[in-house]
């Protein structure tokens, strides 16, 4: 049952980076896409409808988490503070700047707000994948179960440990290029014109960056975190992922130079899918890992909420998903084919 | 105050004030527009549909405000209150994360489609985009109301052996009847706020003379939904909750009171001080046996004092509960007052061409934030010194790994963000209400 939930857990995280992740590395980008005012709401056009359903798997993953791992959730959150705070706040720019910045007509305002925009949507995927790291890499667990972190020390994953060091520095920038790269082919998909074009210019750029980084941020992990390679290396759900990873980051390629811009960028979200299935995979049942002695590591099994709880959550969870799959599908029906810049007084 | 327990609390207590500024308004809100939506479809009429989309626009800015300043709330039960999340994972999770996939998503798409889908829906489907969004925004209501009705009155789980409290019967957890009385309460109470908002508004083209047909339709609205609303809150649903109080946190409604000593028909006071010091009410003005009745329907019932209690399950903060509560009942006997003299005006056809009674509606529509406000303080000073009623308390429920000096840092950051958000929201606000409906399409405003 618990292993159960650990994989609903692991699920709603990577379909959160996939979703929000189009999102985010659309906004990073748009100030390089677009050029013209009519264009930077051909991109907010094309992310508007979504991004905040897209949050909302952040929301209901750490709902998810709440349910069945509180231990985990206690223990993160609070061992990660100001990380989490940075996070909250850059996530809080967002959404200001993409509602904000359409309420007023004026050069300055949506040049600051384009500005906030960027700089948010860049720093957001950062953060999240250094989260990553810092939960691969491990935490300094005490006996009973809690850690702090402060955002740096030595910056070496192992001295004196800090949120931030080389190598989830290194997670965060391949987080964030390999998001830039998902948004870019995603825009490529939801417009013409001008902005496709840029789109995918940057998208060929930034497939070999993504790669490199990929294979960079893998050897660092190989090296610090054998177990993950032990791991991917046993389980059979881990070699699928790694094949799905495989397949998708082929298919973003190939898809791309066919002017396939579809295929493009579900061949990057299998990639992003793949990567976070396969360190799961590799990583299970350990959620939080432990620095020192790994019997302190917070797992599915030691961490889980009582079996009724877990049993119970079994009830409803399988209806909300569905309903929200739902919701998903009737809103891309809705939206489907290129966006045209949004007339002025209507949505964004 | 290096005391880390103390910033923890302030910071919640700042984020969640502040974050229920905003759905107090939409959740409000979202029930008027399936209302004027409702009404134009019916009729046909331009004036309703405009009305409708005006007030999209505000929902939106609103909506978007609650969404950014909503989800550092969820967080913070694990950044700063660990412990307490830790032990009660295994229960409140479950409403939590209902609240996600039941409710934030469903919110989350059909505005979307209500923002962006007017031209796409065609006006039936975009009514139902309203209906969908007014169920998800409720239902998310309901669900934090009943993740506090744990804390308030717990029911529905059993202790492990370890000392955290796991779930033991879903259906008593979910709909525990103090979740029940406290969330038709709440809602109602934002209705208020969306109706005194929507007739300020309303109010002051009229009084400006300025988009005559739109204003009309609001000012109707607002005023019928208004009355109907705060009459509601006091009668049955405060009436309930405070007999709710009476039974389960009979202290609580001592402290709310600043009644020290028992004693039966025991007064409701209208104005005066609690000396907590000398343990008595100073400069008391009262009705006589009322608190009796409404704690227990009963004039010569017995209400018991502070004194009946020991002193470590006081409230520990009575003075702020006591003028909490009163400045929330008092503002609102005065909105039933305020709308049923609207509604009199309105019924005789002269509510247009009164206009003192138009300047009462404008100047009004901050006080139902306030009572709002006060309401919910009443409701969370007078679950103290207690984080879960009689089981948990809030000294406990800390995180134990983070100190004062980050708390201070997240707090102080989370003042600024939210000073600046404030300012330029009301700037935006205010913008949306100069400029007034307009026409879909003929939407450019060079």
């Amino acid at each position: 049952m618990a292993a159960l939930w650990f994989a609903i857990s692991a699920v709603m995280f990577a379909v959160y980076v996939v979703m929000d992740g189009f999102d985010f590395g659309a906004g990073a980008l748009h100030l390089a896409v677009a050029k013209s005012d009519r264009e930077r709401r051909q991109v907010l056009a094309a992310i508007g409808p979504f991004w905040d359903g897209n949050e909302v798997w952040l929301l209901a993953g750490g709902g998810v988490l709440f349910l069945a791992f509180p231990k985990v959730l206690a223990a993160g959150l609070s061992g990660f503070y100001l990380a989490i705070f940075l996070l909250l706040w850059v996530l809080i720019l967002r959404g200001i700047a993409i509602e904000f910045r359409s309420h007023v007509e004026d050069r300055m305002w949506r040049a600051f707000w384009d500005a906030t925009f960027t700089v948010a949507s860049a720093l957001a995927p950062v953060l999240l994948g250094a989260a990553l790291g810092n939960v691969v890499r491990g935490v300094p667990l005490s006996a009973d179960g809690w850690f702090a972190l402060s955002l740096f020390e030595s910056f070496s994953p192992t001295g004196a440990l800090g949120i931030l060091d080389w190598y989830t520095v290194l997670a965060g920038v391949l987080a964030l290029v390999a998001i830039l790269h998902h948004g870019a082919l995603f825009l490529a998909w939801k417009t013409d014109g001008p902005v496709r074009e840029r789109s995918l210019r940057l998208a060929g750029a930034l497939f070999p960056a993504t790669v490199a980084l990929w294979l960079a941020a893998s050897a660092a992990t190989a090296a610090l975190a054998p177990e993950v390679v032990r791991g991917l290396a046993a389980r059979p759900l881990a070699w699928l992922s790694a094949a799905l990873l495989l397949a998708g980051l082929a298919t973003s390629f190939v898809a791309r130079r066919a002017g396939r811009d579809l295929a493009a960028f579900l061949g990057s979200a299998a990639f992003l899918l793949g990567v976070l299935a396969a360190t799961a995979a590799s990583v299970f049942p350990v959620m939080l890992k432990s620095a020192g002695d790994p019997a302190l590591s917070l797992t599915a099994l030691n961490a889980a909420a009582g079996e009724r709880s877990l049993r119970l959550g079994l009830l409803w969870w399988p209806l909300g998903l569905a309903l929200a799959i739902v919701y998903f599908v009737i809103l891309f029906r809705l939206h489907r084919g290129k966006v045209e810049a949004a007339a002025e007084g209507e949505g964004y | 105050m290096s005391d880390p327990l103390f910033w923890h609390r302030l910071q919640f207590g700042f984020t969640i004030t502040y974050h229920y500024l905003f759905p107090q308004l939409t959740m409000g809100l979202a029930l008027l527009i399936v209302v004027l939506k409702a009404i134009a479809l019916r009729t046909g009429r331009a004036p309703w549909d405009d009305a409708a989309r005006f007030w999209i626009r505000i929902f939106g800015l609103n909506f978007a405000l609650g969404v950014v300043t909503g989800i550092p709330m969820e967080f913070q039960f694990g950044t700063n209150w660990a412990e307490f999340s830790r032990r009660t994972g295994g229960v409140i999770g479950q409403t939590l994360a209902m609240e996600g996939i039941f409710a934030f998503f469903l919110e989350s798409s059909f505005l979307a489609l209500l923002v962006w889908g007017e031209r796409r829906l065609g006006p039936r489907r975009h009514f139902l985009a309203a209906l969908a969004l007014f169920v998800g925004s409720w239902l998310s209501g309901y669900f934090i109301v009943a993740t506090n009705a744990f804390m308030q009155s717990p029911v529905g789980h059993e202790i492990a052996a370890d000392g955290t409290f796991q779930i033991a019967r879903l259906g008593a957890f979910v709909f525990n009847p103090w979740a029940i009385v406290q969330f038709l309460h709440n809602q109602m109470a934002a209705v208020v706020t969306a109706s005194f908002v929507m007739a300020a508004v309303a109010a002051y083209w009229t009084l400006r003379g300025e988009h005559a047909a739109v204003a009309r339709v609001s000012l109707r609205t607002g005023v019928v939904a208004g009355l109907a609303a705060a009459m509601l809150v006091a009668f049955p649903t405060g009436h309930h909750q405070g007999r709710m109080v009476a039974a389960k946190q009979p202290v609580t409604l001592a402290a709310m009171e600043g009644r020290f000593e028992s004693g039966p028909r025991a007064p409701l006071a209208m104005i005066g001080q609690p000396n907590v010091a000398e343990r008595k009410l100073d400069n008391p003005i009262q009705l006589p046996a009322v608190l009796s009745w409404i704690a227990y329907g009963d004039f010569s019932a017995n209400v018991r004092g502070l004194s009946e209690f020991p002193e470590e399950d006081w409230p520990t903060n009575i003075e702020l509960l006591y003028y909490s509560f009163h400045v929330m009942v008092g503002l609102g006997t005065l909105f039933i007052a305020v709308m049923a003299v609207a509604a009199l005006l309105a019924l005789r056809r002269r509510l247009e061409s009164s206009r003192w009674m138009l300047w009462i509606l404008v100047l009004a529509f901050p006080f139902p934030y306030i009572a709002n406000t006060a309401g919910w303080m009443t409701a969370e000073l007078g679950r103290q010194p207690w984080l879960v009623y009689g089981l948990m308390r809030t000294a406990a429920g800390g995180s134990p790994t983070v100190h004062g000096g980050s708390t201070l840092f997240t707090a102080l950051g989370f003042a600024g963000l939210y000073l600046v958000l404030g300012v330029l929201f009301l700037a935006l606000v205010a913008r949306e209400v100069a400029h007034g409906p307009r026409r879909p399409g003929a939407g450019a405003h060079a």
